[in-house]
């Protein structure tokens, strides 16, 4: 029986296990209009990626801890000395040096909210999300950037508070385990494997 | 707050003069089963030799150095798919590039080219640009542009890129379309002048004759961008030969096609809108700070630039481009343009990142009709016509070849060849497409200066080709 192609890093590096592709025989594609003649030849292929999240694991892996982490140029004489970054930057834009990792879950309950939005219909093919998707753009108090996630409740409107919820059940892994509900909502509204 | 030192600013100046002396284009589809993409850069370099009087082997002679753009190559499946084009139009073993810049690549791939030649490495050089995306399903397709957005961060909510795009529409929607259902109107009014436009193109992949109302009533794909407001995704190759003032009278001696003067330059900006932070309004030649100091004022929200209803790298390139040319006011001193409709909305906000109208008021080019060829409300030709091709939402975007249609398309006019290559019977038949009765000839009179744009990403990459007719620069040593 196959299994999904699992990775773990052990003395730096990967180590497999699974099947990580699938074999899929080519198939002909011949004009339906002209005699059934060959065109051409499908080339299935299916492959999974082994990808590293670098500096910014640390954001990934606090998200199914309930934490929304940004980063802080704390650089002495740096002209962005004290920008907030979020999304999490591993290092300054201006300086380089290595940002501040910060904990701004507080400053995301209290302040943010919805700069823009937009509710998607459609998706690109891998998509898992549940549609229509509603996009938004949050803006957050002493935040320089403005972070595109999804509300998973409610509709969305300019300006409106939201709150971060995070997939601590079940989590992803992605920045799909973050999401957004409007201010109010009850935990026991909140999807499957999400809290506050 | 972003900065800009002196250096940074600096207005590029090349080291010669560069001419455009021929360009070509093949026929743009949603799909190609029976070609394969080197076929279609043959038809495009044959087209460009044709444009000479010459043969595509007398052409070869004189080419130097190629540069190839090619937005996506697992959309092709092909590694090094720039070496295949190379060999099989056989250019080995003149040294190549390979050039990627998302949906700005056919404007980067000139820009590159441009570079060779003023800098006296090559007399004359090859830009050929071409993009396969019929290779898989469109959804599958969705799923491999998206993948032009931040992958951790962005191209998991939806893999689509309307999205990323559509955020950008509310919100400008909102500010400078003060929500009005007008405004709405005038983007829809975007995609009926650009299919349109497209029924006079024997080119262009989607010609239709719509109106705003259908437009309106076309599927949303992510509100408030509907499947007509969106560019399309197609197969297709151009090119264009730059060369030196020497090689260029020379292979134009006795030819239609007049040496036309290039430059190109280029800005960018972050890959996720969500990085990009508040700055003050570079300013285009014919602007001052002060008609900018109560924009927060006459449009709520609209003093965050570029925020989510502005692009800086084309501002930049627009800056860059005008400073080379010594354009001051690109309304007054062009005649055509091509810009990057990729959606109706990045339209409107790319007439005010390159200053065809201030930050707000944008869709005043689109309802005053100076953007048309003739504009509807006077009977008068437009003040300056955009996209008369089709643009990316009519004709096409075949990414890799966008921004050399574009310039080709302006060549044409400013040639006085756009009725030849537009008109001709023969072309019509060849593509199997039918030239419509009321088929109307969109050559704008007179023209001498045009530029395209060229744009990737949701505002990563831009740039800015201009050209003139040499007998009428703006700047005698430019």
């Amino acid at each position: 029986m196959s299994m999904f192609g699992q990775v773990f890093v052990k003395n730096n590096q990967y180590k497999l296990k699974g099947n990580f592709h699938h074999l899929t025989p080519n198939t002909p594609i011949r004009n339906a209009d002209d005699g059934w003649k060959l065109l051409g030849v499908t080339n299935p292929r299916d492959m999974t990626y082994m990808h590293s999240y670098g500096g910014e694991a640390i954001f990934f892996e606090s998200l199914s801890q309930g934490k929304l982490l940004a980063t802080r140029c704390d650089g002495q004489g740096c002209d962005s000395q004290g920008i907030i970054y979020q999304p999490f930057r591993i290092h300054c834009p201006d300086c380089l040096g290595k940002n501040t990792v910060i904990d701004m879950t507080d400053n995301a309950k209290k302040t943010a909210k919805i700069h823009t939005f937009m509710v998607c219909e459609r998706s690109g093919a891998f998509n898992l999300l549940n549609k229509p998707i509603k996009f938004i753009n949050i803006e957050f108090a002493g935040v320089a950037t403005i972070l595109m996630s999804y509300l998973s409740i409610g509709e969305p409107s300019f300006g409106m508070r939201v709150v971060p919820i995070f997939k601590t059940s079940g989590p992803t892994f992605t920045i799909l385990d973050l999401s957004w509900v409007p201010e109010g909502t009850k935990v026991e509204q909140l999807p499957e494997g999400f809290s506050f | 707050m972003i900065t800009f030192s002196k250096q940074q600013l600096k207005i590029p100046r090349l080291q010669r003069p560069v001419y455009l002396v021929t360009a070509g284009q093949s026929k743009f589809d949603r799909a190609f089963p029976d070609k394969r993409t080197e076929e279609l850069c043959i038809d495009a370099f044959t087209m460009a030799a044709k444009l000479l009087d010459i043969s595509p082997a007398e052409l070869k002679r004189s080419i130097h150095t190629c540069y190839y753009g090619h937005f996506a190559d697992h959309f092709g499946d092909q590694l090094l798919g720039e070496s295949v084009i190379h060999d099989r139009l056989g250019l080995d073993p003149l040294g190549n590039v390979g050039v990627k810049t998302g949906g700005a690549t056919g404007g980067s791939t000139i820009w590159e080219a441009m570079k060779a030649v003023a800098s006296g490495y090559s007399d004359c050089v090859l830009a050929m640009g071409w993009e396969r995306m019929d290779e898989v399903p469109t959804d599958e397709g969705n799923f491999l542009i998206s993948c032009a957005a931040d992958k951790d961060w962005e191209s998991p909510l939806g893999h689509i890129y309307t999205g990323y795009y559509a955020v950008m529409a509310q919100r400008y929607w909102q500010i400078f379309g003060k929500s009005e259902e007008s405004f709405r109107r005038t983007l829809a009014e975007i995609s009926v002048k650009h299919h349109g436009y497209a029924r006079f193109n024997p080119f262009a992949h989607a010609p239709m004759k719509i109106t705003v109302d259908d437009v309106l009533k076309s599927p949303v794909i992510a509100y408030p961008l509907r499947a007509l407001d969106c560019c399309l995704m197609s197969v297709g190759a151009a090119c264009t030969i730059l060369c030196d003032e020497d090689t260029a009278f020379k292979l134009t001696k006795n030819t239609k096609n007049k040496p036309l003067r290039i430059w190109v330059a280029a800005g960018s900006h972050s890959l996720r809108p969500a990085d990009r932070q508040h700055m003050e309004i570079p300013l285009l030649p014919h602007e001052t700070a002060d008609q900018y100091k109560d924009l927060g004022e006459r449009f709520p929200g609209g003093d965050r630039y570029p925020g989510f209803t502005g692009f800086l790298a084309a501002r930049m390139a627009a800056y860059y481009g005008y400073g080379m040319t010594g354009i001051t006011n690109p309304l007054e001193d062009l005649d055509v343009v091509e810009l990057h409709d990729a959606f109706t909305i990045s339209d409107v906000q790319t007439y005010e990142d390159v200053g065809l109208r201030p930050y707000g008021y944008g869709r005043d080019y689109v309802e005053s009709g100076d953007c048309y060829h003739t504009n509807p409300h006077t009977g008068k030709p437009g003040k300056l016509p955009s996209n008369l091709s089709g643009g990316l939402i009519g004709c096409m975007h075949s990414v890799g070849a966008t921004g050399i249609m574009q310039t080709f398309e302006i060549a044409t006019h400013i040639w006085n060849r756009w009725e030849e290559f537009h008109g001709d019977e023969k072309i019509w038949k060849d593509f199997n497409r039918e030239k419509p009765s009321d088929w109307t000839n969109l050559q704008v009179v007179g023209a001498k200066r045009g530029m395209a744009i060229s744009h990737a990403g949701v505002g990563s990459h831009v740039t800015s080709t201009i050209l003139m007719d040499p007998d009428h620069l703006i700047k005698k040593d430019a």
